[in-house]
Formats: structure tokens, sequence, C-alpha cells
């Protein structure tokens, strides 16, 4: 197999016959390509899929009250569902093992001042947890913590685009912002991957917020995580119990749809994979489709090219070729050309990859890649399809009759 | 050198089968230089393919230099050929896309020869047949009486036991045919056995002895003076 000799013949046989071999190795190089790109681009579907979900933790639950559809237990339907601070506790101590963060939240929007410039944004009353639910990422300073929450701190945190807007290149972190007529400290800047109204919120404590307007303990929504070590389907029984659990506690009829939403990202990301699933499936048959159709192509074009060497051949075996000198050197021409050309289609295709980047980010390509698992896998899987697409015309070479072969004309 | 006795072949030709070869009894002594001659159909060209062991008898025995040619696999029969075999052929059959020099050294790469030897080799046949400034040259780019001497240089340079020359002046003209046979003869003169099969009469006669093949039989077997190929040169 390393008789150096040997490869010389071959490399000589393949630089003089340089369209056979431009031929052979395309078809190979053109499979490869295509089904580097379908698994990169696949890839890049799954990698968009995800995304949609990493921008706040995939493992969310909301929880949130709405009005009545129905009569229930003497109550009359239309009735409004309002959330308090106990709710939110019941929650913390109910499901312990079960809940990873939880936070409330009320939703308030505010007009804020600093020095001439001003603006409109979004405010969220939190409790230091949400910073998890959230995947917020501090910039500077810190996030809300549990003293703001206990002695009920003007403190906030602003996102980044809020500082820019109106501190313009100045830092705003230590600065007093003035909101709907309030000083606020600002004690952290941060950034968030949802976009840029995500980076366009306030958050304050959520005790502060119940103190200055309206001194209640009213919250609009819950927020929950929970923990990972439970799959999707005792996920989405979770979010079913907390539900039941709520429409007990608020008197709610069992089955009113509206009084007491739970939305669990669970069943979407279920949904989500069985879809992925399919697309991968469809991937994986075109992909090998393509890559059985090069294999062939390569068989057919080294069938014909034995064709069109019977009488070289003839001439070797009457010089003393051995029929398995002549199956090894067909073979390993093969394997060689092969090899080779699938590995620039693989290369070629990863560069076509790297260089279509983000640019599909509209069709929902985000990041396309093929991992080193599958080259390697393709290394194989290539050495052996020209294993397997020179054996037949090898065998058959080794079958020729120099009587045949080098009879004139 | 050759020792044949009572050989006999036919080919399966549809549902009639064709009787080539009718016991054919033969032998030839080393340093020999026959010519085999017959019309075509007369089965000259059978009993060629026949001692070169690309094809083989139904019945009868043949010894080659002591050994007995019969039921050899493709292996054993490449390993002869290459050990005992030179062959020349009508149409040359060089590979088109290797050198003079690589077509010389070709036996001995299936020999397992060393690259160095070979080159040598190759290059000492080259110079015996007078190309050796044409070692680097394409088949394409050498004359037709180049090409035979560049295939004879292959034939010799395994240094087989007996030399088979099949036409080995079909493609040439006269002139060229002579330069051919005169280098045949000059082998021949250094001791090697070689067998020529023609049905060009002056040809033959450039040989030492010519047999004479009709319908599968033998039908003359005589000695000849030998004419040389050098006072037409």
């Amino acid at each position: 197999m390393f008789d150096r000799d040997r490869w010389q013949e071959i490399f000589e046989a393949i630089g003089k016959n340089k369209l056979r071999t431009f031929l052979s190795g395309f078809t190979v190089a053109l499979g490869i390509l295509i089904f580097t790109i379908l698994l990169g681009l696949g890839n890049g579907l799954l990698n968009s899929f995800l995304s949609s979900f990493v921008d706040d933790a995939q493992n969310v639950i909301f929880i949130r009250g709405g009005r009545t559809s129905k009569a229930f237990k003497g109550f009359q339907e239309n009735r409004r569902i309002q959330f308090e601070n106990e709710d939110f506790e019941f929650i913390n101590s109910n499901y312990i093992g079960k809940v990873e963060y939880a936070t409330p939240r009320i939703y308030r929007n505010g007009l804020a001042k600093y020095e001439k410039e001003s603006g409109s944004y979004s405010i969220r009353a939190v409790h230091p947890d949400h910073q998890y639910l959230e995947k917020t990422i501090m910039m500077k300073g810190r996030y809300l913590n549990e003293a703001d929450i206990v002695e009920r701190t003007k403190n906030i945190v602003i996102g980044r685009l809020i500082e820019k807007d109106l501190f313009k290149n100045e830092s705003a972190l230590g600065k007093t912002l003035d909101v709907d007529g309030i000083a606020y400290k600002i004690v952290g800047v941060f950034q968030d991957s949802g976009g840029d109204n995500e980076e366009r919120i306030l958050y304050m404590p959520y005790k502060t917020v119940q103190l200055l307007f309206g001194n209640n303990e009213d919250l609009d929504q819950i927020n929950i995580s929970y923990n990972m070590a439970m799959d999707t389907e005792q996920a989405i029984a979770f979010s079913k119990q907390i539900e039941e659990d709520f429409k007990k506690k608020f008197n709610v009829s069992p089955d009113d749809q509206s009084a007491i939403r739970v939305r669990s990202f669970a069943e979407d990301i279920k949904e989500t994979m069985v879809i992925l699933g399919g697309i991968y499936a469809l991937i994986f048959v075109v992909g090998i489709g393509t890559l059985i159709s090069g294999v062939i192509g390569i068989g057919n074009i080294m069938t014909f090219s034995i064709k069109e060497r019977t009488k070289e051949l003839g001439i070797r075996k009457a010089l003393g070729a051995s029929p398995r000198s002549i199956v090894a050197m067909v073979l390993q021409e093969s394997v060689l050309i092969t090899a080779v050309a699938g590995y620039l289609g693989l290369l070629l295709g990863m560069l076509i990859l790297k260089l279509i980047g983000n640019n599909l980010e509209d069709f929902f390509i985000l990041n396309p890649k093929v991992d080193t698992g599958v080259i390697v896998v393709a290394t194989i899987t290539l050495i052996l399809s020209g294993l397997l697409a020179g054996y037949i015309p090898a065998r058959r070479a080794a079958k020729i009759k120099p009587i045949i072969a080098l009879r004139d004309e | 050198m050759i020792e044949i006795k009572d050989l006999h072949k036919s080919y399966q030709m549809g549902s009639n089968s064709l009787h080539v070869l009718k016991g054919i009894n033969f032998s030839v002594k080393e340093g020999e230089l026959v010519a085999i001659m017959g019309s075509s159909g007369s089965g000259k060209s059978t009993l060629l393919n026949i001692l070169g062991m690309l094809d083989e008898a139904d019945t009868g025995s043949y010894f080659l230099d002591q050994v007995p040619i019969k039921g050899l696999n493709e292996t054993k029969a490449a390993q002869y050929r290459n050990k005992f075999l030179g062959f020349v052929f009508q149409s040359f059959n060089l590979i088109n896309y290797k050198s003079a020099l690589e077509n010389v050294a070709l036996p001995l790469y299936y020999q397992r020869k060393k690259r160095k030897e070979r080159t040598e080799k190759a290059m000492e046949y080259l110079g015996k047949v007078s190309l050796a400034e044409w070692a680097t040259h394409l088949p394409s780019e050498l004359s037709g009486g180049q090409k035979q001497r560049v295939a004879i240089a292959r034939a010799l340079a395994a240094d087989p036991k007996v030399l088979l020359a099949d036409e080995p002046t079909g493609a040439l003209d006269s002139k060229t045919s002579y330069e051919v046979m005169d280098i045949i003869q000059g082998i021949n003169d250094e001791g090697k056995t070689i067998l020529v099969v023609t049905h060009e009469e002056d040809i033959a006669n450039m040989c030492k002895r010519i047999v004479h093949l009709k319908d599968g039989v033998i039908v003359e077997d005589k000695a000849v003076e030998q004419v040389r190929a050098s006072q037409y040169v």
C-alpha cells in the first residue's frame, strides 16, 4: 500500500490523464460540497431556532392573571384576577426544589429626564432574580439586590441605550435620574441580547414601586424558571400543576381558559425539536443521496476509464503485471482521487459556510457550521466510498485478457 | 529452449467450434532465429499467443526452458511472462503517456527492481537500439521505426529467454523494416532466441529457419541461408 514506486506510477497516470481525473474528482467534490453546505445550513437553522429562546432563559414559565370567563363558586364571571405579593411568596414556599428563580413584575411607563435630555421608557419593577430569568448582562455597576427590595430604595438599573440616549458620552453610573418627578440613583447599566427594545428598559425594586404608586401589594405577572433537572414532559406537567393550584387559590373554574394564564417554553421547545428533527432527517436523506450519486459517478468514470485503458492494462499484464497489482493500482487511484477531491469539496463547503456567516439571518439561518465529528465521519466515508467505487472496475481490470486487449483494432 | 508436442487449440464460435491448431510439433534451440510464416487464418498468431502464455492450448505439452507451461493461474502466468518472455507487437503497444525511457523500464518495475537500477538498465537498452537521445520523448513524438525500436528495447530490458515478435515490421515501410530486422539480427548474434511471426518473404529470409503453417499444421520447416539486413540499410 505504501510502496513508493506504486504511488509514483499512480501519480504519473493521474497527472497524465488530467481530464479524466478532473471529471471523477469533480463529481465527488461537488457531492461533498453540497452535503457540507446542506448540513451547515441545517445547523444554521437549528442555531436560529435555539437563539430565539436564548434571549430569555429557556426554562421560563410566565404566570399572569386575566378575567374569569365563567361564574364559579358564587363568583360572577368577568372578575379580574389580581396577583399580590402573597402569591409570589406562595410560589417560593410551595414549589421548593422545582423552582430555580422567581420574580414578580409590575409594568409601568415613565418619562425619564437627565439635564436637557428626556425620553419615555418602559419600567419593570422586579425582584433581583429577574436578572437570571432575563439573562441580563451587567456592563457597569450592579443589578438590584435583596437590600433594595427590603429597604424599598430608589435605586434603578438602566439599559445601555437609555444611557446612550440621555447621558450621551458620559457614564450614567451613580448619576441621579428623574422619572416622573421622582429622583432615582442609577446603580447599574445592562445589555440584553433581545434587541433594542430590551435595552431601553428601567428596572426598579418591585416593593419600591408598590410603595410609591398606590401603596398596595399588586403584581402584574410572576415569572419563574423551573429546575433544569426536569425534562420537557415534567416541565409541562409542572406548569399544569401551577395553573391548577392558582385556579384553586383564586376560586376559578378548572376549565376557565382566561383567568389564569400559565405559559412555558417547554411545549414550544418540544414542538420546535420535532420540526427540527424532521428538517435534519430531510437534510440527511438529501445529503446522503448526493454523496451516493457522487460515489456512483466516480464508479462510472472509473469503469469508463478502465475501458479506455484496456490496452494499457493489457500491455502491463503482458509485461508481467499480476492481477493483484492491477487491482491495487486501480483501487489506490480511486481512493486517492476520492479522498483528495472530497477533502477539497469539504474545505470549499466550509469556506462557503464561513463566508455566508450570519448574512442569511433574515432567512432564519444563524452561524451555519459543521462540527469536527461530522468531518471525521465524512473523511472515513470518503475513503470507503473510494474503495467501493473502485472495486468493481478494478475487478474488471484484473480480468482483462492481454490477448484481447492487444488485438489490433 | 522451446518444446511443443501435439498442440491442439480450438475456438468456440457460436455453435460451431473452429479448430485452429491441429497438432503442432515444434522445437526451438537456444540461439535460434525462427520465422513463422503463413497466411491469415493459418494459426500462426494463435501459436504465438500460446507460446507467449497469453492463451492456453487445449491439449498437448509445452515446455519453456524445461519448465512445463500448463494450468497457470493469472498471477503465475504474469510472473513467467515477465521472467521468460519479451514481446514485440505489430502496433508497438507502447504506453502513450510514458516516455521512451519509462516504457522500457516498465518490465523492470514489475520485477521489483529499484528505481535507479531500472533507469540505468532502460538507458542501456535504449542505447542498444541507438535511441539514447530520445529517452525523454513520448511515443507520439517518435517515428514508427523508432517506436518499434523502443518496443524491442522494452522486450529486452527484462532479459528474457525468448523474444516473441508478432509482425514486428507489419506497420513499417521496407527501409525501416530492414533497420528493425538489423537490430533483431544483432540481438540474435548475441545469443538471444527469437521467434518472428511474419507473412513477408524477405523478412522471413532474414531469419535462420522458416516454419510454414497452413490450416493449423506445419507444412514446411527448413533452414535458410540468412540474408543480412545490414546490406539494405
